[in-house]
């Protein structure tokens, strides 16, 4: 039995009241969007009626899926580019660039949103204005990307640390290639990093409200940007319906993601 | 016939920025035989490792040669050098099992599917895993985890095989049983070990050849007997076993034998290895070829100030009149008892030839 | 050596190009672009001019003099103290928290970290939105008051500083958790167990013991509340309803409405201005620790 020690009254009524906190509007939205009343704050009965009307409304389909085609490509780029810099940053001793680099990595992480949004929508005003670089829904892709690597970078270089360096000497001393040695020894162990990188950059792309809307134009709307103009144009039982689906998307990447990055994890 | 592996003036500097450079090996040159069981002995930091790593080809050398069967292989990558590496701790390839972890190799030189199959048998074989070829490494304990390395390293037939610490990670009682079976498998696959170890007993007991390392530089390269019984220098007789070092002076010198001062009445007979009446040596006294004894008329004799019980001997710091103290090991009498005790009065008995006049 | 050092830069080539184009490529237009005249349509017209960092205190009156004019002041005094505060709230709600969970039985810790990582991976925009129903006139408490015979409006804090200061400490509240925590965890809880065997009582070992270990947490978190709080966008916007601006919701505004690039651009650099210093204070009081890991 534990001592008394290091114990002080009325922490867990603490903690718990913390939880409550943290879940509680949560826990409303998601009660809202099944209200089957109009007026959202009256309980009127159990509907899926608003994620009917979501669905049948025009719009938000085509915010789904450039949501879902932003971040699909922004985490298979950023995930590459970050398995890349982790192996030179985990495994190339001595590198003279090794800080430089990894500060420039995890710049996007310090710069303030709305910072890097405007900048960027400059960026990209002038790009198209000097010499015509305009790819629509790219120009989105391409900033997503930007502060994905960081997430990605992070829980690869994480598994990388962890992992036996030993294992591609291993590998190296029983005739494998460089190539082959990563292909079927470090890439197969990192997998789980690899994956926990994807689902945080997966969830940053799709969450992303602040960058996306400054740089969005017509018909390159994703769904936040998209929630947000719902906001603007009053509280419907709609927007409660689109953010439970948002909710419950990212809760479950991020169960995959807690699930796969455990210490104990295989 | 040549040699299996030959080191000709190998150097390895360390650089690291901020920091002098680190001489890992200096000018080192070695050559071991075919079908030899090769041990590399020494404390951490002695440059062991970095010669092994540098046969394997991990790391390549600033100066001199790595010949392989006569052929240079110093700066080749370690997947064009048939050579074959068991590391401390093991390596395997966690997301494989047993049989894939030993075909790995193989598959890697692409050879046919069957040879492969053939190869991971008897390779598993040799170590009696045979029944465990479809586990994942992380079901298997310590030793069975050793064995599947060094069937994995084994199953592409290597000229060479490294051997990295790789009993240091088992606890006493099986690496006691592991030395016996390292060289079983050493003897009946005919393979050339090279074997790296701080453990003296470890080399001692396994070894064709032992070459003491230390500071990046061979001190001394011989059999376990000439290691043992005729270490060269300070360093070899202080690194294996114990050792009494005592300073004196050659009193007399005839026949290839000299006469060595060590305390006003403590006289040491040793073979003369070309000292001169009036020279200042040094000895190297193994704490076992000293005998106590009553401390009759003639014999140095001094004081015992402690004793040691350590079971089947025990060991005894004696200090001798006039000064110097030296430490004896005696076996303990049938019923286990001490013969000595702290303050007793003795004497001390060192036959000739028993202490060794070391170089330098 | 070289060919090594050579591979490696090739490694990490891919996210400097990316990062250096499309990252810090824009943030240095954007310290060019607020040294530039504004363009009425959008966008600047290339001339020097440091115009927009005087408009942060004066305005220009019709003869050309300046005049002291604090509105943009009064915003980054918001700012700041609306982040100072946030930052506190987290730090007081949290620690106890942070420590509860780090005295758990390990499975049941995992458990209540994934609850914590959820709602901090969740979209920050819906997490805020969810607060308005709460907080609003005929939201969920007002909708409660009514029915036991409260007016209507008796619970409304929409656009009001704590309905910001409470989306705030809501939006950060993970970050300040999830570092201290980190710190926590790593205590060797056998030095409380000392200090207590050396006299201390358990108010003392909480202050002399466990808050000292858990400082690099301290640090960390205050950091990563701080930032993102004092270029908040979205609580101020949701919550203050754009009368209760910060410095994110001005800088926004700027890009958004009033379309002048050089404004909006300063204040963004005197924002970057604001996270450099805090992320120098970091550097000082937490030595040798490095930057935060981020995210989780």
């Amino acid at each position: 039995m534990r001592s008394h020690v290091g114990q002080y009254p009325g922490l867990r009524i603490w903690a718990a009241l913390f939880f409550v906190f943290l879940y509680a509007p949560m826990v409303v939205l998601i009660s809202y969007s099944f209200n089957t009343n109009k007026l959202a704050m009256i309980w009127g009965g159990f509907s899926v009626r608003w994620y009917e009307k979501l669905f049948t409304t025009g719009g938000i389909a085509d915010a789904a899926f450039n949501s879902l085609v932003v971040a699909v490509i922004a985490t298979t780029v950023a995930v590459v580019i970050a398995i890349a810099a982790a192996l030179v940053l985990v495994r190339q001793r001595p590198f003279g660039g090794a800080g430089i680099s990894t500060a420039l990595i995890s710049m996007p992480l310090i710069v303030p949103e709305i910072v890097t949004a405007v900048a960027t929508l400059m960026f990209f005003v002038i790009a198209k204005a000097a010499i015509g670089f305009d790819f629509g829904i790219g120009n989105i892709v391409l900033a997503h990307i930007v502060f994905c690597i960081p997430f990605a970078f992070m829980p690869i270089r994480a598994r990388l640390s962890d992992m036996d360096g030993t294992m591609e000497q291993a590998a190296r001393d029983l005739y494998a290639t460089p190539w082959q040695a990563f292909r079927y020894v470090t890439l197969p162990i990192l997998m789980p990093g690899v994956i926990a990188g994807a689902m945080l950059s997966f969830v940053i792309s799709l969450d992303d409200f602040i960058i996306t809307q400054m740089i969005s134009g017509p018909g390159t709307t994703t769904l936040p940007v998209y929630i947000y103009s719902m906001i603007r144009n009053g509280i419907t039982p709609e927007v409660n319906a689109a953010s439970t689906i948002l909710i419950a998307a990212s809760t479950v990447l991020v169960t995959i993601y807690w699930y796969v990055s455990r210490p104990n994890a295989k | 016939m040549k040699p299996a592996v030959e080191a000709k003036s190998v150097s390895k500097i360390y650089e690291t920025a901020g920091h002098a450079p680190v001489k890992a090996l200096d000018n080192v040159s070695l050559a071991i035989a075919e079908n030899e069981f090769f041990t590399l002995l020494g404390p951490s930091g002695c440059g062991k490792t970095t010669l092994l790593r540098l046969i394997a080809g991990f790391e390549f050398p600033n100066g001199g040669h790595i010949l392989l069967q006569g052929q240079d292989i110093a700066h080749l990558p370690p997947d064009k050098r048939p050579v074959n590496t068991v590391f401390q701790h093991y390596a395997l390839f966690p997301h494989m099992t047993v049989a894939q972890n030993v075909a790995f190799g193989l598959r890697m030189l692409k050879r046919p599917q069957a040879e492969i199959g053939d190869s991971v048998r008897q390779a598993l074989a040799l170590v009696k895993m045979e029944a465990y070829g479809a586990r994942r490494p992380s079901q298997l304990s310590g030793g069975q985890q050793q064995r599947v390395a060094f069937a994995r390293a084994i199953a592409p037939h290597p000229k060479v095989l490294l051997l990295d610490e790789p009993l240091s990670a088992l606890d006493l009682k099986l690496r006691q049983a592991m030395r016996l079976e390292l060289k079983r498998l050493q003897r009946e696959t005919g393979i050339t070990f090279i074997f790296v170890t701080h453990d003296q007993e470890e080399a001692l007991t396994m070894s064709d050849r032992i070459a003491v390392m230390s500071a990046g530089h061979v001190q001394q390269v011989g059999e376990p007997l000439a290691i043992y019984e005729s270490p060269v220098n300070r360093f070899v007789a202080d690194f294996i076993g114990d050792s009494n070092f005592l300073d004196g002076a050659v009193v007399k010198t005839a026949k290839g034998g000299a006469l060595i001062k060590v305390a006003p009445n403590f006289l040491i007979e040793t073979s003369a290895a070309g000292a001169a009446k009036g020279d200042k040596v040094s000895l190297a006294l193994r704490p076992e070829k000293i005998t106590l004894a009553q401390p009759v008329k003639g014999l140095p004799r001094g004081v015992v100030r402690e004793a040691v019980y350590i079971g089947n001997s025990t060991t005894y710091m004696v200090e001798i009149d006039g000064g110097i103290g030296v430490t004896v090991r005696e076996s303990n009498s049938l019923s286990g008892q001490s013969h000595f005790a702290v303050g007793d009065r003795v004497g001390v008995v060192v036959e000739a030839g028993a202490a060794r006049l070391l170089a330098g | 050596m070289q060919r090594t050092q050579i591979s490696a830069w090739l490694g990490v080539a891919p996210a400097w190009f990316v990062i250096g184009i499309f990252g810090v490529l824009p943030m240095l237009i954007m310290l060019g672009i607020s040294f530039m005249v504004a363009d009425p349509y959008g966008g600047v017209e290339p001339a020097y001019s440091h115009e927009a960092y005087i408009q942060f205190l004066f305005e220009r009156d019709l003869d050309d003099s300046l005049i002291f004019n604090p509105i943009y002041l009064n915003i980054v005094l918001r700012s700041v103290g609306l982040a100072a505060i946030t930052t506190a709230l987290c730090l007081i709600v949290g620690l106890p928290v942070a420590y509860f969970i780090a005295r758990q039985p390990e499975s049941r810790r995992d458990v209540l970290i994934l609850l914590i990582t959820i709602p901090f991976w969740t979209n920050l925009l819906i997490r805020t939105y969810a607060w308005i129903l709460i907080l609003t006139r005929n939201g969920v408490v007002d909708a409660r008051l009514q029915s036991v015979g409260f007016e209507a409006g008796t619970f409304d804090l929409l656009y009001t500083n704590t309905a910001v200061l409470i989306g705030l400490v809501y939006s950060y509240l993970p970050f300040m958790v999830l570092p201290l925590y980190a710190s926590l965890e790593k205590m060797d809880f056998r030095l409380a167990e000392a200090a207590s065997d050396l006299y201390a009582n358990r108010w003392r070992v909480a202050w002399e013991v466990i808050l000292p270990l858990a400082k690099p947490g301290i640090v960390a978190g205050c950091l990563l509340v701080f930032v993102p709080s004092i270029g908040a966008f979205i609580a101020p916007d949701l919550l203050g309803g754009g009368k209760r601006m910060m410095l994110g919701s001005l800088i926004y505004f700027q890009f958004a409405t009033a379309r002048n690039w050089p404004f909006g651009a300063a204040v963004s650099i005197l924002l970057m201005a604001f996270v450099m210093l805090a992320l120098l204070v970091y550097a000082r009081v937490n030595k040798g620790q490095g930057l935060p890991a981020g995210g989780h």
